[in-house]
């Protein structure tokens, strides 16, 4: 399935001539890839300076003049809704899909590729769009990333007037932007491929970023739908989701709404997203975890069934985050079914994971560490998830600092960690030379053993009933004093995990200049986009011709081959070729 | 299906490529990629507005809901405007499918007229749309006074947004064949644009059955729905 006028007329493409056309109007994948990953990681660090400073509200209550209740709220609200959507949705999708979909798939570039920087730049809108509520009068929202009505939109939630709307404005506006580079992801994926390039022979990491992209091609209009409703009852008087209420002795105009439609619409969102992020993390964690431990995939098929299992359940499973919110509740009993029912599947890689390691020619490299750390952040978090799936446990659990250390655990660190692996390990491509070595395990020792400190603590606190979303604990007979020793450990733990970034920032940007040039292929990497002729890859990657694939991206370590790797696009030998035949009749 | 075999494929077994192809051998197609993305752009729009009216279907299920027909005073009880509305609409889908049948033909200029006709009949149709909102207003049917008004105005205004995007890409493909391109080659990218109308067109058959619906056939349809 070639898609010849990108890949057979070179001439065809859009070659940059100046700087402007080159760097910034670029059409480039790789170059809208930087700067996608670029925008979300700076918004990911004004994300992270807000969780710092509602971790030092926690810690150490009644210190921070700057800190009111007000500004909590909001800074939780803006921490979740850009750590989710504007980092990792965007990091993900928008850096890696672009840089790696052509690359490994062996495009020249996306299909759409004019459509595909017009993504970039509404996305750096929806940017703008976003941190601009921080500057109109009331701020931000402070209605939590979810957004609930009737809360969202009334008078007494910091930014009701200026900042929801903002919010829910640029919310639709990353809408547009995701739909467009998402379809060019599909596309790309489908139509592009190289010859010999199958489905089933395309690296995990592909298949992750394309099931994904599926999910959000399909999940984020529920966002859309809901954040237009919320925006006309807010601006038109509507009462979609607004109940008749009274408000400061008044009676409002609203009639009748249901708060509660506004959550399934949210959550039908909201649970894909959770796999929209987890899956291009799930595949770019296979691919770093083969590579670096010499070893072929375990059980590759089984891989990339349970990615379009997960993907197809994850659309059936999102009231399980509404067991408190007043549904039906014959509905708990179905989503705490599908709810576990999804963990097979999700079980299935983590197995496979391990497996991949058991017996593998395991280097302890910088990206290797990351993916070894995101295992046991993921089991952790997965673990607690099958506890809250259940209707019985999340009920008393819902509202406390368990759920919080549950989802850190499983959508905050554990994509977290596979993005810095896939930095690290894609580093050397992207700009040609290597990283230091030593700073890169400092920083992931720091983040690795640092959020267990952050994290594991808030279990605990979370069995002692610890509500989340306060502003301050008060005086609560059932919480004993020594939480608050505990909680602060937590701020001093999640203040040296957030300093601890500079170091990964500092090696990124030192290295781009004093790293080591580095030769082509450092890893011993099979898929193809090792195998281009330059390193980082020129405008169009390929040279006069695109490369041919004739083998899966897992040969490692293959019996009887000198080099312990093949790459994808080398051609299959005789004796290989008979070895392979003796395994079809086994 | 192909899609389960392909998903049992074995890559980690050498299979030589076939001589001189590739594996997977298709007709080259510059419209193949647009065709594709097209299908899930469908799929996009098709979603968004299942969830419109499945969100719809349950807020109609509380008391304050007054569905806009089924009683004398209800404005849609005589649909008749909308029946004009939806038949100019059917004008437009259909002088895109002659557009297309005549570029297909290579008779290029009837192909213009039907463009320009389906074009014609589309704007009319937001007019008329725009202009049955001011009458529903006229007679006090304001969006945020009643549920079902609100998804009238909601409805129609994003099913008119979907329009109106649809005619900048059609401008958008014209142009482009116009100035760069021969005109012989309109047929590819208008094939695309005749399918995206049509699916438009579907889609306020759908809008236009339910928000002329009874308050009995909504109740019926939500009841199926488990609301």
């Amino acid at each position: 399935m070639q898609h010849v006028a990108i890949a057979d007329r070179p001439d065809e493409l859009h070659d940059p001539q100046t700087f402007i056309t080159k760097y910034i109007w670029s059409q480039d994948h790789k170059v809208i890839a930087i700067q996608y990953g670029g925008t979300a990681i700076f918004v990911g660090l004004v994300a992270l300076v807000l969780s710092g400073l509602m971790r030092l509200q926690l810690g150490f209550p009644d210190t921070f003049d700057f800190i009111d209740p007000n500004a909590y709220l909001q800074f939780v609200t803006m921490h979740g809704m850009i750590m989710v959507i504007y980092l990792l949705t965007a990091l993900l999708l928008g850096g890696f899909g672009n840089y790696l979909i052509p690359l490994m798939c062996g495009a020249r570039d996306m299909v759409f590729p004019f459509m595909n920087m017009l993504s970039y730049w509404v996305y750096l809108l929806s940017v703008i769009v976003l941190l601009a509520s921080f500057f109109v009068p009331g701020g931000p929202t402070g209605a939590g990333w979810t957004l609930y009505p009737p809360q969202a939109i009334l008078q007494g939630t910091p930014g009701y007037d200026w900042g929801i709307i903002l919010m829910l404005v640029s919310l639709a506006i990353f809408i547009v932007a995701f739909t467009m580079g998402g379809l060019n992801y599909v596309t790309t994926v489908l139509q592009a491929r190289t010859r010999g390039m199958t489905l089933m022979r395309m690296p995990l990491t592909i298949w992750g970023i394309f099931t994904a992209t599926v999910l959000g091609l399909l999940a984020f209009p529920a966002l859309l739908v809901s954040a237009i409703m919320m925006m006309l009852d807010k601006l038109a008087g509507t009462s979609f989701f607004m109940p008749a209420l009274v408000s400061l002795g008044e009676n409002l105009e609203y009639t009748g709404g249901s708060p509660v439609l506004f959550q399934h619409l949210f959550w039908f969102f909201g649970h894909p997203e959770v796999y929209i992020v987890a899956l291009p993390a799930f595949g770019m964690v296979s691919d770093v975890l083969a590579t670096h431990a010499r070893k072929n995939i375990f059980g590759y098929r089984m891989m990339v069934w349970a990615i379009v299992a997960i993907g197809g359940l994850s659309f059936i499973v999102w009231a399980h985050h509404m067991y408190v919110s007043g549904m039906h509740p014959a509905f708990g009993f179905f989503f705490a079914t599908t709810t576990l029912i999804i963990a097979v599947p999700t079980a299935i890689k983590v197995y496979n994971w391990i497996l991949t390691l058991w017996q593998g020619n395991i280097h302890l490299t910088v990206p290797m560490l990351f993916a070894i750390g995101f295992i046991f952040t993921f089991t952790h978090g997965g673990l607690t998830g099958l506890f809250l799936g259940n209707v019985t446990i999340d009920l008393p659990l819902s509202d406390t600092y368990f759920v919080v250390a549950h989802f850190h655990m499983v959508m905050g660190v554990s994509p977290i960690m596979v993005l810095f692996a896939a930095i690290y390990h894609w580093y050397p491509l992207m700009t040609g030379r290597m990283f230091n070595v030593a700073l890169g395990k400092a920083h992931f020792w720091f983040t690795f053993l640092g959020t267990y400190a952050i994290y594991l603590p808030m279990h605990y606190l979370g069995f002692l009933g610890v509500p989340r979303r306060y502003f301050a604990m008060g005086s609560t007979d059932f919480i004993p004093e020594s939480a608050q020793s505990l909680n602060a450990s937590i701020t001093v733990s999640a203040l040296i995990v957030g300093a601890s970034q500079l170091i990964f920032l500092y090696n990124v940007i030192w290295s781009l200049r004093n790293g080591e040039k580095c030769e082509r292929n450092p890893w011993g990497a099979t898929s193809l986009e090792w195998q281009t002729e330059h390193v980082p890859p020129h405008h169009g990657n390929w040279g006069a011709e695109l490369p041919t694939v004739h083998r899966w991206a897992y040969d490692f370590s293959v019996p009887g081959v000198e080099q312990d790797f093949i790459p994808q696009n080398h051609p299959v030998t005789a004796e290989e070729q008979t070895g392979g035949e003796e395994g079809e009749k086994a | 299906m192909s899609i389960f075999s392909t998903l049992r494929e074995k890559p980690w077994i050498q299979h030589p490529l076939p001589a001189g192809g590739s594996v997977d051998e298709e007709v080259a197609d510059p419209q193949a990629a647009a065709r594709l993305a097209l299908r899930f752009v469908l799929a996009i729009v098709g979603v968004l507005f299942f969830l419109f009216i499945i969100t719809f279907l349950s807020r109609s299920q509380y008391p304050d809901f007054e569905a806009l027909s089924g009683a004398p005073w209800q404005p849609f009880t005589d649909a008749s405007r909308l029946w004009f509305n939806t038949g100019v609409l059917a004008v437009a889908s259909l002088a895109m499918q002659i557009s297309l049948v005549s570029a297909r033909r290579q008779r290029l200029n009837a192909a213009v007229v039907g463009l320009s006709a389906a074009v014609f009949f589309t704007i009319g149709f937001l007019l008329a749309q725009y202009e049955l909102w001011l009458h529903l207003q006229s007679m006090g049917f304001y969006m945020n006074s009643n549920p079902a008004n609100s998804y009238f105005y909601l409805l129609t205004a994003v099913h008119g947004l979907h329009l109106v995007g649809g005619l900048l890409v059609l401008a958008h493909v014209v142009f482009r064949i116009w100035y760069d391109e021969e005109l012989a080659t309109l047929a590819g990218p208008l094939q695309l644009c005749a399918v995206y109308w049509h699916f438009l067109f579907g889609v306020w058959l759908v809008l236009f059955a339910l928000l002329t619906s009874t308050p009995e056939t909504i109740n019926a349809l939500a009841a199926l729905c488990g609301f």
